[in-house]
C-alpha cells in the first residue's frame, strides 16, 4: 500500500466536521508552525522539494522565499481552486471530503509567509463546495485557529474563500488575483509578478490547493521525510483524477514515480480499460497538455518505463512526450475520434480565451473553425498544415499560457495522428455520423488512407 | 544603462523599456506598436507586435529570454542585447500578428475615414501579406450609437484599450469598456449610452484604426485630400494646441498633435475637436510635418506647385473642379484675393 | 447578446440579501469593496429569478460605490451571469473531452427532443433551459450537469427523465445548503 498524505484520512467518518478532524491529529501543524519561525517553515517546504500541483510544477519552496518582504507591505497567500482544466477535478475532490486539511495548510502557510489575510478563490460552479469550505472556515474561527492573536501566539490571521463565476482563465495567477480585486479576468503582464506587486499591489503567493494541502504533513513530517516519497526531483505523493475509458475513474493519491502500467492496470488504481476496446490515446495532465498515442504510453521513445512523474512523463520533448501537468489523466479508447476531441479542446481555449491579447483572441477561434470543419467533412488537404502553421503562431507569442495551453494539444494531435485528420479530409462521409469510429474503428479503415496516399 | 538594439547602442536611464529606447535611436529598428501609448498608464502588452528578441539578458545574466518579450512592457537592463528587425523569429512573429489582427477584420479601407492615418495599414503594408488563408465567415459585431460626436465601429477594432485608457484617465466618468469575452470581446456602454465628457473625443486619436472616428468628418474627404496645420486657441479647457486639417479655406476636422509614431503631444477638449471648425477661431502657425513616407504627404508642402494644367481638360474633366483643386491645393489658407488666381489653377 | 431589447425586472433587495452583501463586502479592506463584486452579483441574481438585468447591475454597483460600467464588464465576461432571464430550471451539460466521448451530446438531443427545444433555449413555460458549458470539473463522472448548485453525474436518458420530472413536481432543491451533508 503506497504512502497517503492527503486522503490518508479520508474515509474516517465525519472527517468533514471540525471535531472528527481535530481528534484525528487535525491542525497539529498550526501547533508546531507557531512555535517555528516562519523563515524555518520556509526551509522545510524548500527541503521537500514539493513542487506546485496546479500544473506548471514549479518548486513551491523557492515560490515562497521570493515574496517581498523588504517592502513592508501587507502580505497576502491567495490559494487557487478555481480548477478548470478539462480533465482534472482533484482539488473539489479534497475541499469537498476533507476541506479543514486545505484550511490547515492556509494557516500553516500563511503563517510562514507572514500574511495576515489570505483567500481561497474557488471556481463558481463549485458553490456548494463554496459553502462547506465557508462552514469549515467558520468552525476553524469558532476554535480559534483564525482571527486576532491565534492560540496565544500573537499572530493575526483572517481567512476567506472567494467564488469566480465561469472562467478558466482566472485559473492563471495574476487573472485569479484580478478577479479577486473584482475585475474581468485579464491576465497580468509579468512582470512584476505576484511576489511583489499581487493581489492590491501587495506581494502575493498563489499557490494550487494540493499544494497548500500537503504543507501540514510536511511540517509535521520534516521537509527531509517528504523528500523521501517520490522519485528525483518529482518528490511526494500527488492526486491523480482520472477519467474516460477506464473501469475505475475518480481521484486516486499516487507516490510519484508510480509506473503508468501499474497505474492503468492495477486494482488498487484505474483497473485498466472499461470494456474490451483497445487503448488509444492518453492525455496524462489535463487537456493543455500534449496528447500520446498507445505506442508511447507505457514506454518511452527510448523504451523505459513511463512512470507518472514530472520527468519521465516529459521524457522525448514534445516529439515523443508530454506532461504530468495538473495530473488529469484521461484515457481514450479505440471508439474516440481524435480530430473531435482535439476540436472540443479547441472549442474549450476559444470559448475560455480572456480576448485581451490578438494571437490567442483571434488564434483559438480560427484553430476551432477549421477543426470544426474537418471533423464534419468540409476539411481541405491544406488545412492540416493551416492548423499546424496558426498554434505555431500562437504559442509562445501570448500574454500568459492559455495560448500555448490552446497550441500544444492540436500540435500533438496532428503529430501522432496525423493520419487520423487526413481520413477525415479525404473521406467525409464516412465521418458523417458524430460516433463515427464507435462501428469502424480507425484501425480498420486505416489502410484506405495508405490508398489514398499518391 | 547600455542597451544594443539590432547593433545600434543607446544609453537610458533605468527604468526605460525596449520600445522606448528603440525609438530614441529610431528608424528600421522601432517596433511596431497598436496597443502601447506612452502617454496613457498601464497600456501596451497585448497587441503582440512590438515582439522582439532578447539575444543578451543583460551583462549581469546574458542568458538570452527563450520567448520573445513584448518591447513595449520590458524594461531594459544593463548590456541587454535585442534583435528586432534583425531577427527571423521576429520577424516571423510580426507577420503571425498582423495575419491574426486582419482575418477578422472587415478590410472596409475605401470606405474608412481611418485609411491613410491607420496603424493597421501601416502594420499590414510592411508585414502582411496579399492573401488570406481565413475562409470562414468574419466576425461582425450590432452597431452602436454612442452619441453625436464619436463614431463606433466595432467590427474594425483591435482592441487594444486605449480608449478605455482615456477615459478612465483622462475623464472622470467612464461609461464604456470592454464587454464580453474572448473574440467576442466588444468595447460597448452595453446601454447605447452617449459618451459626452469633455475629454471623450481623444479616443478617437488614440483609436490605432477606425473603429472611432469623428463623426463631425464623417465621408468628408480623405485625409490625404486634407493639408494638416498647426493651429492654436485660448482655451480654458485644454491647451489648445491642436492640428486642423483644411480643405481650402474650410477646417473640416480638428485633431490632437500627433507625433511620428501616431501619438498626440497633449490630449484635447472636446470643445476645440468638435465646435471650432471656424478657420478664423485659430490663429494658424503653420504645416504639420509628417513622417517622409506617410500618405498624407501625397500632398506635400516642400514641393513647388505647379499648375495642373490638362490639354482636355474642357472637354473630359467638366464638373471635376473639385478633383482638380484637391491635386493642385495652396500650402496654406488663400487670402481672398490669392482665391480669385487660385481658381483659374494658380496662386 | 442583442442589447437594444431590455426585459424589465422586479429588483427587491431584501434585508436579509442586504445583511448577506455586507458580511461579503466585510470579507475585503474597507478600501477594496469592489473585490467583493463576483459573490455580491452571485447573491442578487439567486435572489432575482437567476438573472442580472441593467437596473439590478445598476443597483449593485450604487450598493458597492463603483461605476455601472464596472459591473457591466465584469458580468459579462464570466460566463455564471445570466444577462437575460432564462427557464427556472437551467440544465447545464458540460460538453468537454470526457463528457463528450460518453455521449454528452447524445443525451442532450435526447433532453431537447423530450423538452422540444433547442440547446440554448427555454421551453414555453419558462420551466427549462438547456444550455451547453465546458468543463465543470466532474470529468471521472461523466456525463454530467449543473443545475442550480448541484452537479447530477453519470448520467443516462433514465435519469434525466426523473430529473425532469423532479423539476415539474417541485422536488427539486437549487440553492439550498442548510442541510448537514450537502454533497450531492
Amino acid at each position: 500500500m503506497a504512502q497517503k498524505i492527503l486522503l490518508d484520512k479520508i474515509n474516517v467518518p465525519g472527517i468533514k466536521g471540525y471535531e472528527v478532524y481535530r481528534q484525528n491529529g487535525g491542525y497539529a501543524s498550526v501547533e508546531k508552525a507557531l512555535k517555528m519561525t516562519p523563515d524555518e517553515i520556509v526551509e522545510e517546504v524548500k527541503t521537500s522539494g514539493l513542487r506546485g500541483r496546479g500544473g506548471a510544477g514549479f518548486p513551491a519552496g523557492m515560490k515562497w522565499s521570493f515574496i517581498d518582504k523588504k517592502s513592508g507591505k501587507p502580505r497576502h497567500l491567495v490559494c487557487n481552486a478555481d480548477e478548470s482544466e478539462p480533465g482534472t477535478f482533484k482539488d473539489r475532490f479534497l475541499m469537498e471530503y476533507i476541506p479543514h486539511l486545505l484550511i490547515e495548510g492556509m494557516i500553516t502557510s500563511s503563517y510562514a509567509l507572514g500574511a495576515n489575510l489570505s483567500y481561497i478563490y474557488i471556481r463558481g460552479e463549485y458553490m456548494w463546495v463554496f459553502k462547506i469550505l465557508e462552514k469549515a472556515i467558520a468552525e476553524a474561527k469558532a476554535a480559534g485557529w483564525l482571527g486576532k492573536n491565534i492560540k496565544g501566539s500573537g499572530y493575526d490571521l483572517e481567512l476567506y474563500v472567494h467564488c469566480g463565476a465561469g472562467a478558466y482563465i482566472c485559473g492563471e495567477e495574476t487573472a485569479l488575483i484580478e478577479s479577486l480585486e473584482g475585475k474581468r479576468g485579464n491576465p497580468r503582464i509579468k512582470p512584476p509578478f505576484p511576489a511583489v506587486s499581487g493581489l492590491w499591489a501587495n506581494p502575493t503567493v498563489v499557490n494550487n490547493v494540493e499544494t497548500i494541502a500537503a504543507v501540514p504533513w510536511i511540517v509535521m513530517n520534516t521537509g527531509a521525510e517528504y523528500a523521501k516519497i517520490g522519485i528525483g526531483r518529482s518528490t511526494g505523493t500527488k492526486l491523480i483524477s482520472a477519467s474516460g475509458h477506464i473501469k475505475n475513474p475518480g481521484v486516486y493519491e499516487i507516490e510519484l514515480g508510480l509506473s503508468v502500467y501499474e497505474f492503468m492496470n492495477s486494482d488498487e488504481y484505474l483497473g485498466g480499460m472499461s470494456s474490451d476496446r483497445p487503448l488509444k490515446a492518453f492525455v496524462p495532465g489535463g487537456s493543455s497538455v500534449p496528447i500520446l498515442p498507445a505506442n508511447l504510453i507505457y514506454k518511452t521513445a527510448n523504451g523505459e518505463d513511463r512512470l507518472m512523474s514530472y520527468e519521465s512523463l516529459s521524457d522525448g520533448g514534445f516529439a515523443t512526450g508530454s506532461m504530468l501537468g495538473s495530473g488529469g489523466f484521461i484515457v481514450y479508447n479505440d471508439t474516440s475520434c481524435i480530430v473531435r476531441n482535439t476540436w472540443n479542446f479547441s472549442r474549450f481555449y476559444h470559448h475560455e480565451s480572456c480576448g485581451q491579447c490578438s494571437p490567442c483572441r483571434e488564434g483559438t477561434g480560427w484553430l476551432e473553425k477549421v477543426l470544426h470543419r474537418i471533423e464534419n467533412g468540409h476539411g481541405r488537404e491544406e488545412d492540416i498544415d493551416l492548423l499546424w502553421s496558426i498554434q505555431a503562431k500562437i504559442e509562445g507569442n501570448t500574454i500568459c499560457p492559455l495560448g500555448d495551453a490552446a497550441a500544444w494539444p492540436v500540435a500533438a494531435a496532428i503529430r501522432h495522428f496525423r493520419d487520423e485528420f487526413e481520413y477525415h479530409v479525404r473521406f467525409p462521409e464516412k465521418i458523417k455520423n458524430r460516433d463515427h469510429f464507435v462501428e469502424e474503428p480507425f484501425e480498420k479503415v486505416k489502410h484506405l488512407i495508405a490508398k489514398a496516399t499518391v | 544603462m547600455k542597451v544594443t538594439i539590432d547593433g545600434q547602442s543607446i544609453d537610458v536611464e533605468p527604468g526605460t523599456t525596449i520600445l522606448q529606447a528603440a525609438r530614441m535611436i529610431g528608424g528600421e529598428s522601432v517596433p511596431p506598436a497598436m496597443c502601447y501609448y506612452s502617454k496613457l498608464k498601464g497600456s501596451g502588452g497585448k497587441c503582440r507586435c512590438c515582439l522582439v528578441e532578447v539575444s543578451k539578458g543583460s551583462e549581469a545574466d546574458p542568458r538570452p529570454m527563450p520567448k520573445l518579450v513584448a518591447s513595449c512592457v520590458t524594461g531594459v537592463m544593463d548590456g541587454m542585447e535585442v534583435n528586432s528587425t534583425a531577427s527571423e523569429r521576429v520577424t516571423d512573429a510580426r507577420k503571425s500578428v498582423t495575419e491574426f489582427l486582419l482575418i477578422n477584420h472587415p478590410l472596409d479601407c475605401p470606405v474608412c475615414d481611418q485609411a491613410g492615418e491607420c496603424d493597421l495599414q501601416n502594420l499590414s503594408f510592411k508585414h502582411g501579406k496579399s492573401e488570406t488563408r481565413y475562409i470562414e465567415e468574419k466576425r461582425t459585431f450590432e452597431p452602436e450609437d454612442i452619441g453625436p460626436n464619436i463614431q463606433l465601429h466595432m467590427n474594425r477594432c483591435i482592441l487594444c484599450y486605449r480608449c478605455v485608457m482615456v477615459a478612465d484617465q483622462l475623464t472622470d466618468g467612464r461609461v464604456h469598456g470592454v464587454l464580453d469575452r474572448g473574440d467576442h470581446s466588444n468595447i460597448s456602454t452595453c446601454i447605447s449610452k452617449a459618451i459626452d465628457n469633455e475629454f471623450s473625443g481623444n479616443m478617437i486619436d488614440v483609436c490605432p484604426v477606425g473603429a472611432l472616428t469623428d463623426k463631425t468628418f464623417r465621408f468628408k474627404s480623405r485625409v490625404w485630400f486634407n493639408k494638416p496645420f498647426n493651429a492654436h486657441r485660448n482655451c480654458d479647457k485644454c491647451c489648445g494646441k491642436t492640428t486642423v486639417w483644411m480643405f481650402g479655406n474650410e477646417i473640416q476636422r480638428v485633431t490632437g498633435r500627433k507625433d511620428e509614431y501616431h501619438e498626440v503631444e497633449e490630449f484635447i477638449c472636446n470643445e476645440c475637436r468638435f465646435d471650432h471648425k471656424d478657420a478664423n477661431d485659430w490663429v494658424i502657425e503653420g504645416p504639420r510635418r509628417f513622417e517622409k513616407d506617410s500618405v498624407i504627404n501625397a500632398n506635400n508642402y516642400t514641393r513647388k506647385i505647379a499648375p495642373v494644367v490638362i490639354e482636355t481638360e474642357e472637354k473630359i474633366l467638366l464638373g471635376r473642379d473639385e478633383d482638380r483643386k484637391k491635386i493642385s491645393m495652396a500650402s496654406r489658407p488663400l487670402r481672398p484675393e490669392e482665391q480669385e488666381v487660385f481658381k483659374e489653377g494658380n496662386v | 447578446m442583442d442589447r437594444s431589447i431590455r426585459i424589465h425586472q422586479d429588483i427587491n433587495i431584501t434585508d436579509a440579501l442586504m445583511a448577506r452583501i455586507n458580511e461579503l463586502l466585510s470579507h475585503y479592506p474597507d478600501d477594496k469593496r469592489k473585490s467583493a463584486l463576483l459573490p455580491i452579483l452571485h447573491e442578487v441574481q439567486d435572489a432575482h429569478d437567476n438573472w442580472l438585468s441593467v437596473e439590478l447591475m445598476d443597483k449593485v454597483a450604487e450598493i458597492i460605490g463603483i461605476k455601472p460600467i464596472e459591473v457591466y464588464e465584469v458580468a459579462s465576461f464570466y460566463t455564471m451571469y445570466n444577462l437575460k432571464p432564462i427557464g427556472k430550471y437551467m440544465f447545464e451539460f458540460c460538453q468537454t473531452s470526457c463528457c463528450a466521448i460518453n455521449g454528452v451530446e447524445n443525451l442532450m438531443d435526447y433532453t431537447c427532443d423530450k423538452l422540444g427545444i433547442e440547446v440554448g433555449k427555454t421551453t414555453a413555460d419558462g420551466m427549462f433551459t438547456v444550455k451547453g458549458v465546458e468543463c465543470l470539473g466532474a470529468c471521472g463522472y461523466a456525463p454530467m450537469m449543473q443545475l442550480g448548485d448541484f452537479y447530477h453525474e453519470n448520467l443516462t436518458p433514465a435519469k434525466i427523465d426523473q430529473l425532469i420530472e423532479d423539476c415539474r413536481a417541485g422536488k427539486i432543491n437549487m440553492t439550498n445548503h442548510g442541510t448537514e451533508d450537502i454533497t450531492r
